[in-house]
C-alpha cells in the first residue's frame, strides 16, 4: 500500500518535473535573447535537480542527493558566469 | 522497492502530498517563465520552484530517509540551504546584466524614470 503510494507519486512528481523542464528548454531554444536563455538554463538545472532528488527518493539510496548537491553548486557556478559575461563581455578580468 | 511495504501509510502519504507540492508549484514557475511578456518579469518566475518547490522535495526526501534509516537524516537540508543561499546573488546578477544591456541598447526599462532622478538627486 504505502509502496505503491510513495511509488506512483514520486513517479508522477517526475514526470511533472520533467515537464516543467521542456517548457524551460523551450524558452532556452526560443528565449527572444541572451539573458532569457540565461534564465531559463537557471530553471533546467533546478529541475534536473528536483527531479534527481526524486529519483533517490523511488530507489530509496543516498547517492543521488551528493549527485543533486553537485548539480546545485555547478549551476550556481556556471549562471554566476554567464551573467558576467552577459555583463562585461568577459568572465575573468 | 523491498522493504516499502512495512513503511507507515501517513509518511508515505505526507511524503506523496510534499513531492507532488514541489513538483507542481515548479511546474507553475516554469510555465511563468514561458508566459510572461517582459524579461522582468519572467525574472520571478522560476524562484517559485527554486524556494518552496525544493523546500517540499527535500522535506519530503528528509522524511523518507529518516523512516527508513530509522535515525534522523537532515543532509537534504544542504541542497535547500545552497539554493536558498544562491538563488537571489544569481537572478540579481542576471537583472543587473539584462539592465545594463537594455540601457546600452536605448530601450525603455522598468524604473528607469525613478533611476534618473536618483542619479540627478545625487549629483546635486
Amino acid at each position: 500500500m504505502s509502496a505503491a503510494i510513495i511509488v506512483w507519486s514520486v513517479t508522477a512528481a517526475q514526470l511533472i518535473l520533467a515537464l516543467a523542464m521542456a517548457l524551460a528548454a523551450f524558452r532556452v531554444a526560443y528565449g527572444p535573447r541572451a539573458q532569457d536563455r540565461v534564465l531559463a538554463l537557471d530553471a533546467v538545472y533546478m529541475c534536473a535537480m528536483l527531479s534527481l532528488i526524486c529519483f533517490g527518493i523511488r530507489t530509496g539510496t543516498d547517492i543521488y542527493f551528493e549527485a543533486a548537491l553537485i548539480i546545485a553548486v555547478l549551476g550556481f557556478v556556471s549562471t554566476v558566469a554567464l551573467a558576467k559575461f552577459l555583463m562585461r563581455g568577459e568572465v575573468i578580468e | 522497492m523491498s522493504g516499502l511495504d512495512e513503511f507507515p501509510v501517513w509518511a508515505a502519504v505526507v511524503i506523496a502530498i510534499l513531492v507532488l507540492a514541489g513538483a507542481l508549484l515548479t511546474l507553475i514557475g516554469a510555465f511563468g517563465l514561458l508566459r510572461l511578456k517582459t524579461y522582468y518579469e519572467r525574472i520571478h518566475a522560476p524562484t517559485l520552484g527554486t524556494s518552496f518547490g525544493t523546500l517540499f522535495i527535500v522535506a519530503a526526501s528528509i522524511i523518507f530517509f529518516s523512516i527508513s534509516q530509522g535515525r534522523p537524516l537532515f543532509h537534504e537540508i544542504l541542497v535547500f540551504i545552497f539554493i536558498t543561499v544562491t538563488t537571489p546573488v544569481t537572478l540579481m546578477l542576471l537583472a543587473r546584466a539584462a539592465l545594463f544591456r537594455d540601457q546600452a541598447e536605448g530601450k525603455e526599462v522598468p524604473g528607469a524614470a525613478r533611476l534618473n532622478e536618483t542619479i540627478s538627486r545625487d549629483g546635486d
